[in-house]
């Protein structure tokens, strides 16, 4: 309790740091929602393993570390960012460093007429611009919503007018650079009725430093509109990720979205996605991929508020060493929401003795004519299957292999862009081969 | 090829083979026959190298080396073959990919160029009319959602690509019908040669039918209690197992 009371101060202190700095250069508004979201932080406090929704997952390694928030960049930080992209995609990308817009280093393939892309600070200054995207996300509830309202200052603003189709994939990549450097990423999107669009969200380190990822992401999907959307959070071992997403969608809207976390040692994603017309098809897939002492934590809430929407939630997770996880996955299915189809799975594989997982399945259902299945696993690879193998001529350590990927293929299989799918299957690949190795 | 002596194995504290002697030379095909529980699923799975088996007592060597020292997959490189009773599904697993993977780890034992992608490909292909299987067969997942008898065909078709020198096929009849049976025998007659060996361990004479041993042995409460020819297996179907097993009590009483 006191850590978290004398955790709460620092960031206090952080936050006036921080007001000073902007020297009067953000607007009134902006401003007094920046202070309201910092008292709605020091009333709420950090989670305790008291609050039902992180009873599984501490928070105590986070609040020792002494986070601040990058003011400048060094000189040439990072000139060259190739090694953080994803072969082969064209995309049109914009690169963030420490949580600061790299101008020079975004860009790429050119987008058609009526998609916006850009970085929220060019538009934080203009009153309204960005007023929509602070409604999804409920004010009060969640502390580090509040920290990242308090502390915005960049981010990402996509809106695709009406009826258009972007081929193109909107990437964005935020790279973590300096050692304690909390960063606040925001990002916004709204695609409206009847448009298209493909959006990449990446992070990664390119240090050992520690660091804390505070991301908040607010997609608001019109009628007819489609969305796919992937998330891969591939940070060091010593980054805290906090991920907040949540998602609007009208009528006969679909949204495809995958969460994949490679890295990063206390991960926590929560994704709230609110089907809010008739007839919406909303997919939520994930992987998790832990081992040594790796901590993740998926959370999930799909509320579904209108009749005839349909949710597939599929999330898969391997676990090795002393690694431990949790999946929480709720459906809130309202009384007016009759034929609802909703189905959930959650499959875990354990590679080592010691490693954990919590796993849930919660529903809540008003209404009597639904369909609502589900069903979580725990296990460990199949003997029977790894002699099978191992009778053809296939080594021990291969075998396990094999039949890892194959458990993680079934996520990464469903990923429709291409260079990214190979990438995954890549770097999934590279790690399983080393997390066997090490059992061996 | 292989020289069984006095092999010995238990489950837990269950002895279940009690000393078999069995003797297989290159170009032989030996069929074992015998009841339920008598033991010849359990002397396949020991001669693949199954964990969960322990071995009590005696040897057997396989082309001049300790069988029994060896993991399951020094076996299957060395020319050892199970066609297993019941195939393993494995989901997410291509087919094409396991039995290439198979293929290239046979390939990289005998010193072998391994095959690519496309070349293996051109192989499978022709190894496929053998069992008389599509070609659609090689996209899907190992084993996954295929009949009994398509998953008896896979196993066949794994003996073919891998050409090992000793194929142990443990009731690799058992639930098939009289079409699914014929295609595997043929498959099986089709890739038996003098340097090769076979063991065909079944519950029925049926099989024998197709594929012609040339030694018979019953299998009774983990020991072979009765060898000769094929009349032997015609014998068995006349008389039934009860035979046997009078027998082979009043031996040892």
């Amino acid at each position: 309790m006191t850590q978290t009371a004398g955790r709460t101060a620092w960031y206090v202190e952080r936050f006036d740091e921080f007001v000073r700095s902007l020297n009067g250069s953000s607007s009134a508004r902006l401003l007094t929602q920046r202070k309201e979201a910092m008292d709605a932080f020091v009333e709420l406090g950090f989670p305790t393993a008291r609050d039902e929704e992180w009873r599984y997952t501490s928070l105590a390694t986070l609040l020792r570390q002494d986070f601040g928030v990058v003011e400048k960049l060094g000189e040439e930080v990072l000139s060259d960012v190739d090694a953080w992209r994803v072969p082969n995609l064209q995309s049109h990308v914009l690169v963030f460093i420490d949580g600061q817009y790299q101008p020079a280093l975004s860009g790429g393939a050119s987008l058609p007429e009526g998609v916006r892309v850009s970085n929220l600070a060019s538009l934080l200054h203009r009153d309204g611009e960005v007023r929509d995207g602070t409604s999804l996300a409920p004010r009060g509830k969640d502390a580090f919503v509040e920290l990242n309202n308090a502390f915005l200052r960049d981010g990402v603003h996509v809106h695709v007018d009406k009826g258009v189709r972007v081929d193109v994939p909107i990437e964005v990549l935020f790279i973590a650079a300096s050692p304690n450097a909390a960063v606040h990423p925001r990002l916004w999107v709204r695609v409206e009725d009847g448009a298209e669009a493909t959006l990449v969200e990446r992070y990664v380190s390119a240090s050992d430093h520690v660091h804390l990822t505070n991301s908040l992401a607010e997609f608001s999907l019109g009628e007819n509109a489609h969305l796919d959307h992937y998330r891969v959070q591939d940070e060091n071992r010593a980054a805290f990720h906090i991920a907040n997403l949540y998602v609007r969608e009208e009528r006969h809207s679909v949204l495809r979205s995958t969460c994949c976390t490679l890295g990063g040692g206390l991960t926590r994603n929560h994704v709230h996605t609110h089907l809010k017309g008739e007839g919406v098809d909303s997919t939520l897939n994930g992987l998790y991929l832990v081992e040594g002492q790796q901590h993740v934590d998926n959370h999930t809430l799909i509320e579904h508020a209108q009749p005839h929407c349909q949710s597939h939630e599929f999330y898969k997770g391997i676990l090795a060493d002393d690694s431990t996880g949790v999946f929480r996955g709720q459906i809130l299915v309202h009384q007016a929401a009759q034929k609802t189809d909703a189905y959930q799975a959650n499959r875990n594989l354990l590679l080592s003795d010691r490693a954990e997982i919590n796993t849930k399945p919660q529903l809540e259902i008003y209404a009597d004519d639904v369909k609502c299945s589900h069903g979580a696993t725990i296990g460990q690879l199949d003997e029977d299957a790894i002699f099978y193998l191992r009778s053809r001529g296939i080594g021990s350590a291969a075998a396990r292999q094999v039949l890892t990927r194959a458990f993680a293929g079934e996520v990464v299989e469903r990923i429709r862009l291409e260079p990214l799918r190979v990438q995954l299957e890549d770097s999934v690949g590279k790690r399983l081969e080393q997390a066997i190795a090490n059992r061996a | 090829m292989l020289n069984i002596e006095n092999l010995q194995a238990s489950v837990g504290d269950t002895q279940i083979l009690r000393g078999i002697n069995l003797q297989v030379n290159a170009g032989e095909i030996h069929a074992i026959m015998g009841p339920n529980g008598s033991g010849k699923s359990t002397m396949a799975q020991v001669l693949a190298g199954r964990e969960g088996y322990d071995v009590t007592g005696g040897s057997a060597s396989f082309l001049g080396r300790d069988l029994l020292d060896m993991d399951p997959e020094e076996r299957a490189r060395e020319g050892l073959f199970l066609a297993f009773q019941y195939p393993v599904e494995i989901p997410g697993v291509n087919s094409t990919y396991f039995l290439r993977t198979g293929y290239n780890e046979m390939c990289k034992h005998r010193g072998q160029e391994e095959l690519d992608a496309m070349d293996f490909l051109s192989l499978v292909r022709e190894k496929l009319k053998l069992v008389e299987m599509d070609e659609s067969f090689l996209k899907r997942s190992v084993n996954e959602g295929f009949s009994g008898g398509e998953k008896k065909r896979h196993e066949v078709l794994q003996m073919a690509v891998l050409e090992p020198r000793l194929a142990v096929l443990d009731e690799t009849d058992s639930g098939l019908d009289i079409d699914a049976l014929r295609v595997v025998a043929n498959g099986v007659n089709a890739l038996h040669s003098p340097e090769k060996a076979a063991i065909v361990v079944t519950h029925y004479q049926r099989l024998l039918e197709y594929i012609v041993p040339d030694y018979v042995h019953v299998l009774y409460k983990g020991r072979i209690v009765r060898s000769g020819g094929k009349e032997l297996a015609l014998e068995l179907e006349e008389k039934g197992y009860d035979w046997v097993k009078d027998e082979a009590v009043g031996a040892v009483v």
